[in-house]
């Protein structure tokens, strides 16, 4: 079966089934992407440096007690967030910086669309569970933060060293991630004279002469 | 039968090529725009990958980020901001890419640049990798924002994978006030809906008060549809969007004009179309809007209070506590009267003629007060020399602006225009996020440009309806 080996720092590749590791808490709603990564650092023309930037302002208010600097939460795969996560613009160095930094996964109560979309063209799974849910699964990890955790895909069950969560994944995410055909460019080459055809029957793209 | 589709519903049927895995859709993108920010790394993905650009001719790039406004020659003071301008010029032409340059009278913001070449027409999707795609959905086109993977997947097939949206129509009956502007309507709807409101759906803007709107109006409030978390916001095209659409440059021409006209009227929503969801509001009792806070969603009219947070529902009072602590606010107090450093009109929300034009109105004959800095960026080149044809440069600046040239400015700082410590800005751009202006206690008050104006003039946050009243 092909997963990806977080501890290994290499980038999700080909069907994801399951990711393990420990997980980490950042509470809040609407924590949009020019939080997670300020504007400054989208002056790149490639996304290599972007994984030590995430949260960078947060973290230098927060003086090293910011989730991202925090030792516990050093090498955590699975990051736990509340509603609308990742609102805002639709830079993808933001969940970039992310999976550069170490998530592979992201639980939530709810994301903004443009960033979900991000995260899937990544392989970074985004699943989410109830508030009521996601605050038992915060506690939880927060008690013990050195439990690993193993989010099956599959039965879509994230499972810790005591308790279980039935994680919800929407079917479009969840068959390309599990099939690996997430990563979509050769997919949609692939329907070359149909992309053809839609060209030639547009009417714009044909003098408007067939409407 | 009788067809009950919406726009958004017949757009997306034509462009669709076929059904992904678990119910995606890969849809045709008719109009694919490009910038600096996000597309070198797709570049360097497409050219890993081996893939040439399917579509070059229906593909254009501006540079819009990145340009510092006081000089623009090259190259560049900031040798990274050079870096991703060359990087661009390089892709382009390799790629047999049109790019809007600095200097040939067509560069500005991507939102404003290609609307007024008649680029975005109704019936088109539209796509670009800026969250602000929205914008093109008020000529009647599917627009909306991308991450850059999903650029390189356009670049390679000029398609991308999609999930189709709901579609919640927000009705406005009424008329806006006189000194009430697109800007405070769209401000309205996100205090009202929520910055979630519109996750998972196309916003659908109609009723009488929309219909009596311009197209850089309409513009304004697409623009913002996904500050209200829609990717999508549409607006039905009608008499107004065509008499703007004749004789731009890249509109349609002659016989074919008509041709595109007739096939355009049916693209509207069918009146009886069936919507997911419906809103009703009254513009009318819309009022100036001002945010207080660090989300679009945290606005107020100009005569309310900041909110306390037992006015608050329970899921909105911890953004709140965060918002008057970074904004060092309290709860009751009101906006009107908030001192201001700095006033910014621009943007690809509100930098367009129109836009200028108000706010000129508001600054003549007037004086910036002390110890205030203001300045206007218009949002492309072609407004900037319309702007200067009508003299509103010379305005601006006898009341003691700074005229820029065109780009993205201090929306998001992302060139030399920044916030510096914790000033307060009254913006005419987006998003008022945390740092967003360039300095990471820099607070931001989004507000339309005749408001903006005349907090420069007033020195304060104040009601721009009374400078109206004072000029009749």
């Amino acid at each position: 079966m092909s997963q990806t080996n977080f501890n290994e720092q290499s980038f999700p590749k080909g069907p994801i089934t399951t990711v393990q590791g420990r997980c980490m808490c950042l509470k809040g709603d609407d924590i949009d992407t020019d939080r997670i990564i300020p504007a400054r650092f989208l002056k790149c023309v490639s996304f290599d440096f972007l994984g030590d930037k995430v949260f960078i302002d947060d973290r230098f208010e927060g003086k090293g007690n910011h989730p991202f600097d925090q030792d516990i939460n050093k090498g955590a795969s699975i990051l736990l967030v509340n509603k609308n996560f990742g609102c805002g613009s639709s830079r993808e160095h933001a969940p970039q910086a992310l999976m550069r930094w170490g998530i592979r996964a992201i639980i939530g109560e709810s994301f903004a669309e443009i960033f979900y979309g991000n995260c899937l063209s990544l392989g970074v799974t985004c699943a989410t569970l109830p508030a009521k849910e996601i605050n038992s699964l915060m506690n939880a990890t927060k008690s013990n933060p050195s439990q690993k955790f193993n989010l099956s895909l599959l039965t879509k069950i994230l499972k810790g060293k005591e308790n279980t969560w039935n994680i919800n994944i929407e079917k479009a995410t969840y068959e390309m991630l599990v099939s690996g055909r997430w990563d979509i460019a050769n997919t949609l080459l692939s329907e070359g004279s149909k992309i053809k055809s839609i060209k030639q029957k547009l009417p714009y793209l044909n003098n408007f002469k067939n409407i | 039968m009788l067809s009950r589709k919406t726009l958004y519903d017949k757009v997306w049927d034509l462009h669709t090529v076929g059904n992904l895995p678990g119910g995606s859709t890969q849809l045709f993108i008719g109009l694919h725009l490009i910038h600096e920010v996000t597309s070198p790394q797709a570049f360097s993905a497409l050219e890993e990958k081996d893939f040439k650009v399917n579509s070059p001719e229906r593909t254009v790039a501006t540079v819009d980020h990145i340009v510092p406004t006081k000089s623009q020659e090259r190259p560049f003071k900031d040798s990274l901001a050079e870096e991703m301008l060359k990087t661009l010029e390089k892709n382009c032409k390799k790629h047999g890419i049109k790019l809007f340059q600095i200097g040939s009278g067509n560069q500005g913001i991507v939102h404003v640049i290609a609307p007024e070449a008649g680029l975005t027409q109704p019936g088109m999707t539209v796509a670009c990798g800026d969250s602000h795609t929205s914008t093109h959905g008020a000529f009647g086109a599917i627009a909306f924002g991308i991450g850059t993977s999903q650029v390189r997947d356009v670049l390679a097939s000029q398609t991308v994978a999609m999930k189709k949206l709901k579609v919640k129509r927000l009705w406005f009956k009424g008329e806006l006030n006189k000194g009430v502007f697109a800007k405070d309507l769209i401000l309205h709807v996100i205090k009202i809906l929520g910055v979630k409101g519109g996750v998972g759906f196309a916003y659908e803007f109609a009723g009488p008060a929309i219909q009596k709107l311009s197209m850089e109006e309409r513009m304004t409030i697409c623009n913002m549809a996904i500050e209200g978390g829609a990717r999508c916001g549409y607006i039905n095209p009608d008499e107004t969007t065509f008499s703007y659409l004749k004789h731009r440059p890249y509109s349609p021409q002659g016989k074919e004009w008509e041709l595109a006209k007739t096939w355009w009227e049916g693209l509207s929503s069918d009146k009886d179309a069936e919507f997911d969801s419906e809103v009703i509001f009254d513009a009318s009792q819309i009022e100036p809007t001002v945010t207080w806070g660090i989300t679009p969603g945290q606005a107020i009219g100009i005569s309310e209070k900041i909110p306390n947070p037992q006015e608050l529902i329970d899921s909105d009072v911890d953004i709140a506590e965060q918002a008057y602590k970074y904004m060092r606010f309290n709860p009751g107090e009101p906006i009107n009267g908030v001192p201001i450093d700095v006033c910014f009109i621009g943007s690809c929300t509100n930098g367009r003629l129109s836009d200028l034009r108000i706010a000129a109105q508001i600054v003549k004959d007037q004086k910036v007060a002390q110890g205030v800095k203001a300045f206007v960026v218009p949002g492309s080149e072609k407004v900037s020399i319309e702007a200067e044809k009508e003299g509103l440069d010379n305005i601006f600046r006898s009341a003691g602006f700074e005229w820029r040239k065109p780009g993205c400015s201090m929306c998001l700082a992302m060139n030399p225009d920044k916030l510096e410590g914790d000033q307060i800005c009254a913006s005419s751009s987006n998003r008022n996020f945390k740092g967003r202006q360039g300095s990471s206690n820099g607070r931001t008050l989004l507000m339309s440009p005749a408001m903006v104006a005349a907090a420069a003039i007033n020195g304060h946050v104040s009601d721009v309806r009374k400078n109206f009243n004072k000029s009749e």
